[in-house]
């Protein structure tokens, strides 16, 4: 049986425009996700901001209803059965918000450990346990408001943590966190897996699932547009060659120029310490280096190198490609 | 008992936390020290020197209201900003459990103002402190945190679905000082306020703090601020349950 199961999830937000004639516009967030993950999984949803990983993490965690579709977290439907799909669930979400600033770690996490029932004889050593998982061990008299981001993640796991949940759900949790602590903060959550935990992770930061996640869907414009193993994502590109650009003053139409070069599949950009790279993708064995030159005529061009295809190029090749899935 | 202990360890959390609060410390200590100096001033303008305790009682519960009123608006809304309120919602506890403890904690902590206005009043005004029956009143001041903030409870369930609704909180603020007896006697207001003021706490918490204080019954005040208390439950209970589904269903949870 699977320990989480999404069925044709959807969920449409309603919002509206105009001040004196107010009109309702529906925004679809999700648009029929349909999954399943194993016991014992780390399960990964992948995608862009807006993509529909929150809004399909809240309906699984019971705070948002669906607007059609079904979900089940250990057999449990999150409609019909919020109460006992919360009491075997923990949520942690990311960024600095979700922690009672004026007060202690100590306090933040007995106060949950109350809300989810946990007995008295058993917090005190579940709470230690997990200050030590965590690495706050020492510092939980310290007011939150102290805090360094990466502390407030850490806690924000333990808190997540207190009643020993079966399923986690992890939302961004190393959002903005700096390299050493997000670093730890995955080996906090691989040891949630080492110990029998099932995890459903979102995240935008492709070597992390990479390096974390047994599977990965892919989801862009609130639907799934590919599914797998890390390995099975990076062979859909397997057949294409990455060419890497380091552009000074890129302008909009010098992108428009590379899209239209013959032979491009597609084009992402990344901004590197006040630079862009340009990151094309092609197919393999298609000499591509001075159509693209040609086509960036008049941009300041340094470094230009041909690489092998990493997740993140299948990544963008999925989501970047998606346009006739919505 | 496994309910009782979510409401005592939230009950003790949140004081803490309002505790911690300078901008809530200093409305429970310095407006009802400016509440209680413009009274006494009136009083005294007006000859009547025996009701400065009166006075003092009426003033240092428009302090606890005002935290109340304060606290219970604020508390969902605040809860909201700091991304704590979908975190409370995600727990097994029922919502109510969870929420009541926060207005309790309010009421408690606006007992505070009582407190501060009657040491203001003895120290600033010589108000003569001679209590009645001092047993009556350790009862009535628990009797009236309770029946504020349950009536706290059910204001903040409105604020559950409406994002806004806690600006509402500041229009309640003064009519009931004036209803339910806080600054005139409610003999004094036209007939048609009276049935009103019987339904709000605050005006059987002032009576019963004042006739435990100046003498008289105050036991059926106690009485009636524990029944409201009651009925409050009974209303809140329906309506949260209620409003956390639409909430859920209209995803205002995380909006701040």
């Amino acid at each position: 049986m699977a320990v989480i199961e999404a069925v044709e999830l959807r969920r449409t937000y309603r919002t509206s425009t105009g001040i004196f004639r107010r009109r309702a516009v529906d925004v679809e967030a999700v648009r029929g996700v349909s999954f399943e993950v194993g016991k014992g999984e780390l399960f990964g949803l992948l995608g862009p901001n807006g993509a529909g990983k929150t809004t399909t993490i809240k309906m699984l965690i019971t705070l948002l209803l669906p607007t059609s579709g079904t979900a089940r977290v250990l057999g449990l439907d999150v409609v019909a059965e919020p109460r006992e799909v919360r009491r075997r669930i923990g949520y942690v979400f990311g960024g600095d918000k979700g922690l009672y600033e004026r007060l202690s770690a100590l306090d933040n996490l007995r106060y949950f450990a109350e809300l989810y029932s946990v007995p008295p004889r058993l917090q005190r050593k579940r709470i230690a346990d997990l200050l030590e998982l965590v690495g706050l061990t020492g510092r939980e008299n310290e007011r939150v408001e102290g805090y360094s981001r990466g502390m407030r993640q850490r806690l924000h796991i333990a808190r997540g943590l207190i009643h020993d949940p079966e399923v986690v759900f992890l939302d961004e949790p190393t959002i903005g966190v700096d390299p050493v602590g997000a670093r730890e903060l995955r080996a906090t959550i691989a040891s949630l897996v080492a110990q029998g935990k099932t995890v459903l992770l979102t995240t935008h930061y492709m070597f992390e699932a990479d390096s974390l996640c047994d599977r990965i869907a892919v989801i862009a414009h609130g639907r799934i547009v590919a599914e797998g193993t890390p390995g099975e994502l990076k062979a859909q590109v397997a057949d294409r060659t990455v060419v890497e650009i380091e552009a000074f003053d890129l302008a909009e139409d010098g992108i428009a120029r590379v899209r239209g070069v013959p032979g491009v599949e597609s084009v992402s950009v990344d901004e590197r310490d006040g630079r862009h790279v340009l990151l094309v993708q092609s197919p393999r064995g298609l000499e591509l280096t001075q159509p693209l030159l040609a086509a960036l005529d008049g941009t300041s061009v340094g470094r230009v190198a041909a690489r092998e295809p990493t997740l993140e190029d299948a990544y963008v090749a999925l989501v970047g490609g998606d346009e006739g899935a919505r | 008992m496994t309910s009782l202990r979510v409401v005592w360890g939230g009950f003790r959390f949140h004081v803490k936390t309002l505790t911690l609060s300078n901008f809530f410390l200093l409305t429970t200590f310095l407006l009802p020290a400016i509440f209680a100096s413009i009274a006494f001033f009136l009083v005294e303008a007006g000859g009547r020197p025996g009701t400065l305790l009166y006075t003092a009682l009426g003033a240092g519960m428009m302090g606890v209201w005002s935290s109340t009123l304060f606290g219970s608006g604020g508390a969902i809304q605040w809860q909201r900003y700091q991304g704590t309120l979908e975190l409370l919602v995600a727990t097994p506890s029922p919502f109510l459990l969870v929420l009541l403890p926060i207005t309790l904690a309010s009421a408690t902590v606006g007992a505070y103002s009582l407190g501060m206005t009657l040491v203001f009043g003895r120290v600033v005004f010589g108000v003569p402190l001679d209590l009645a029956h001092p047993v009556a009143l350790v009862v009535a001041i628990p009797a009236m945190v309770i029946g504020l903030g349950f009536l706290g409870l059910l204001l903040a369930t409105t604020f559950v679905l409406y994002r806004y609704a806690n600006a509402l909180s500041n229009l309640l603020e003064y009519p009931v000082w004036l209803v339910t007896g806080l600054l005139v006697p409610v003999s004094l207001l036209p007939v048609w306020v009276e049935p009103i003021s019987w339904v709000l706490a605050p005006t059987w918490g002032v009576r019963a703090i004042r006739e435990s204080a100046l003498g008289g019954h105050p036991w059926s005040s106690i009485g009636m601020c524990l029944v409201l208390a009651a009925l409050y439950f009974v209303l809140a209970s329906f309506f949260l349950r209620v409003f956390e589904r639409l909430a859920r269903g209209r995803a205002t949870l995380s909006l701040s």
